[in-house]
């Protein structure tokens, strides 16, 4: 189990009630947990867009894409490193406004996390940052020095492939191609 | 031009109509009252398409549909209602997934407007059937009918075969529809029949002509895919050795040359033993199950293994393959042996025969021809394999039964084959054999249970009663759950915890359901027991008094290597 890396699965999923959960089962049925999933409409009408992170050993993750894409109207699974994918989540930071006006350094260190200010009242601020996850944890860590974290939540990954063409579109192309032959 | 309109039940009715289904194996209820209704006239008179047969439990519907599905190739249907009618799907939905075979159950369901309220009778059935199902699916209206039920059989035959779960709300029973029939035999994000990569054919091909010890791993896969003139065309060309799996015994016939028996726990020697000396491995149609390899770890370490599969998540799973030709073995078993050399190895199958002789020895001819004691499985199996006519369909319920039964039956023609391989469900065999007499009505059809599993079905004795279903029943009584007592004496001291069982008189309660019954006791009137229940019309039980601790032999205790395998329980103490 040491040689547990971070991986991402890119699935697209058929329309259909009930795919969200199939999915999961399979990550269920191996005791693997998901770190973080993120669900919307893709760029293919019609086809929605499952990103899901885990942690796991390639053998191990090569066997769950297989048994996701064999889901009867899973489009297409297919796992990633993060060296794959270029890759966006977000972090939500609700703090304290008196402590933030008391002391200097916490605007301080917004600003070199390149991290935003976007609502500020008399009770509480919020921050919000953009990046990979190491950064926004990062930045978390930076505040909760100063002890000014009320609440802190971050995204699930949201990524696309680094390759040239999305590999489900060909793929739909394909069939959709085999269908009118 | 206005169309008649019909309700989503007699849509139901046309829809499998138009699969071609002709028979049904269901169980009434509140949820599905409009379906039954319509069936009512589908059922007879000049609108009659179906027979409808009422099984005892929502189980036996679901095993009488599988066994129809497996001798005949063609989707088994189990028609049950909401609630516990739908949980007791669940087994054999769970059974038909893990042996790969095509049936549809067609559940009741609340109306879409009491869903998620606790409703009396109902359950999350597509929620509870997902992971154990090839395809669940709720129709929510009747004009949703045509469309799903197609797409269920073409998703329940196709590519590799299993179990489809359609949940259908009462509302969409009663509503009325503009019925068009739909065809599916398409859906874009299922990859029913992958195309042939003909690197990977050159690649097995090369494989196999460098070989000088082959051997193939034959299983259902061939059957499913009625390539079995295709295998033999392969096998004999590369004159190849092949063992079967239990769920694909009769894609080779017995009698063949080149078969050489079953693998597995408790298959053959000589294939177990070999499996360790083979330099290239080909398994065709079958998944590595860990009753065929034992330790993972040790399992065919030396030999090169090609992977014949339609189904890809199959391949890697649990033995690595060095090369993987993932496509329907109709298509790729003719691809490869088209490109290979004529194949010689006769020294290397000859080499299997001391093996099989020490077995014949050892183990097979003291169970099937024993000389004294109480009557033995083995010999029982063997009494009726050598009276059955060749195109007899064998039915196993799960335990010792199954594995005598599999060891000693004969298999002569394809599709010969019903047991509960990968779930192991005791209770499958008396419901199966039914399914099976309906799918193949000039088919004898002999059912092999012991004393454990008989019980755990037992109702469906009531359909063959009624339908007068021409099972063959061979109760192998033994006063014992006999597997688990085996495993009890060999591997947990002797404690033989809850194993015996007390059980009641077989003769009274054949004589109940007005099925004809013999006992037997002795050994010198059982071939003539064997030929009197062959020779009756009908249903017929014939119980024996099984030796209580005869032990299914040869073993590889679980876990262990292949090559362990022990031909007496004495081997286990070396």
């Amino acid at each position: 189990m040491e040689n547990k890396k971070l991986y991402t699965l890119l699935v697209y999923s058929e329309n259909i009630a009930g795919i969200l959960n199939q999915i999961t089962a399979v990550f269920t049925r191996r005791q693997v947990n998901i770190e973080s999933l993120n669900v919307s409409a893709s760029s293919i009408p019609g086809v929605h867009k499952y990103t899901i992170t885990a942690w796991s050993d390639e053998d191990q993750i090569v066997k769950i894409t297989r048994q996701i894409e064999k889901k009867i109207d899973v489009v297409k699974a297919n796992y990633f490193t993060d060296d794959q994918l270029f890759i966006r989540e977000s972090g939500l930071y609700k703090l304290s406004t008196p402590i933030v006006l008391e002391n200097p350094e916490v605007s301080r260190t917004i600003r070199r996390h390149d991290a935003s200010i976007i609502e500020v009242n008399p009770t509480y601020s919020i921050v919000m940052k953009y990046g990979v996850t190491d950064d926004i944890i990062s930045l978390y860590h930076a505040l909760d020095e100063f002890g000014c974290v009320l609440q802190y939540t971050r995204s699930g990954r949201i990524a696309v492939t680094r390759g040239m063409q999305e590999e489900v579109s060909k793929f739909l192309e394909q069939r959709e191609k085999r269908l009118t032959d | 031009m206005k169309q008649k309109q019909i309700t989503g039940s007699e849509a139901l009715m046309l829809a499998l109509q138009a699969e071609g289904v002709r028979t049904i194996f269901g169980y009434p209820g509140g949820s599905i009252m409009p379906v039954y209704d319509a069936l009512y006239d589908y059922t007879r008179g000049e609108k009659k398409a179906f027979d409808h047969i009422l099984v005892r439990h929502e189980q036996g519907a679901t095993h009488a549909a599988e066994g129809y599905a497996r001798v005949t190739g063609r989707v088994g249907v189990a028609l049950v209602t909401s609630g516990p009618g739908a949980t007791n799907t669940l087994t054999g939905v769970a059974d038909a997934m893990l042996d790969s075979t095509p049936i549809v159950v067609i559940a009741g369901q609340v109306p879409i407007g009491a869903l998620g309220t606790d409703a009396f009778q109902e359950v999350d059935l597509v929620g509870v059937a997902q992971p154990i199902s090839k395809w669940s699916y709720q129709i929510r209206h009747a004009e949703d009918v045509a469309w799903a039920v197609s797409r269920a059989f073409y998703i329940a035959r196709s590519g590799r075969p299993g179990p489809v779960v359609l949940d259908f709300p009462k509302n969409a029973q009663t509503e009325k529809v503009n019925y068009e029939p739909k065809h599916v035999d398409f859906v874009r994000s299922y990859v029913a029949y992958p195309t042939l990569d003909p690197n990977a054919v050159a690649q097995a091909v090369a494989l196999i002509n460098h070989s000088q010890r082959p051997l193939a791993l034959v299983g259902q896969g061939v059957e499913l895919g009625n390539a079995q003139q295709e295998l033999k065309d392969f096998l004999e060309k590369a004159d190849i050795p092949a063992g079967r799996t239990m769920l694909g015994l009769s894609a080779l016939p017995s009698n063949h040359p080149l078969n050489v028996g079953m693998l597995g726990m408790h298959g053959n020697y000589a294939p177990n033993l070999k499996e360790q000396e083979c330099d290239v491995l080909i398994a065709i149609g079958m998944r590595f199950s860990d009753r065929v390899t034992g330790n993972l770890k040790t399992y065919a370490k030396q030999a090169k293994v090609i992977h014949l599969d339609i189904d890809r998540s199959e391949i890697d799973k649990n033995v690595k393959a060095d090369v993987a030709v993932v496509a329907d073995c109709k298509e790729s078993l003719p691809a490869i042996t088209a490109l290979i050399d004529k194949g010689h190895h006769k020294a290397w199958r000859d080499s299997f025969l001391p093996l099989a002789e020490k077995e014949r020895q050892k183990v097979i001819e003291p169970a099937i021809h024993p000389k004294e004691g109480p009557l033995l499985m083995g010999e029982v199996v063997n009494a009726v394999a050598e009276a059955a006519p060749d195109n007899a369909i064998l039915v196993t319920d799960v335990g010792q039964n199954q594995l005598f039964a599999t060891r000693y039956f004969k298999y002569h023609h394809q599709r010969s084959i019903c047991t509960s391989g990968g779930l192991g469900t005791m209770g499958y065999g008396m419901p199966a054999a039914i399914g099976a007499t309906f799918g193949a009505p000039s088919r004898t059809v002999c059912c092999f249970m012991g004393d454990g599993g008989f019980q755990m079905c037992i109702e469906e004795l009531g359909t063959i009663m009624e339908q007068q279903a021409p099972v063959k029943m061979i109760l192998m009584n033994n006063h014992y759950l006999g597997n688990v007592r085996q495993w009890q004496d060999m591997f947990w001291n002797r404690r033989k915890s809850f194993t015996r069982m007390m059980n009641p008189s077989y003769a009274l309660i054949a004589q109940g359901y007005g099925i004809p019954y013999e006992a037997v006791t002795e050994r010198e009137g059982l071939a003539d027991a064997v030929a009197r229940m062959l020779a009756t019309d009908g249903p017929y039980i014939m119980e024996c008094a099984i030796l209580e601790d005869d032990d299914v032999l040869p073993m590889t205790p679980p876990g262990m290597n292949v090559n362990d395998m022990m031909l007496s329980i004495e081997d286990k103490k070396k």
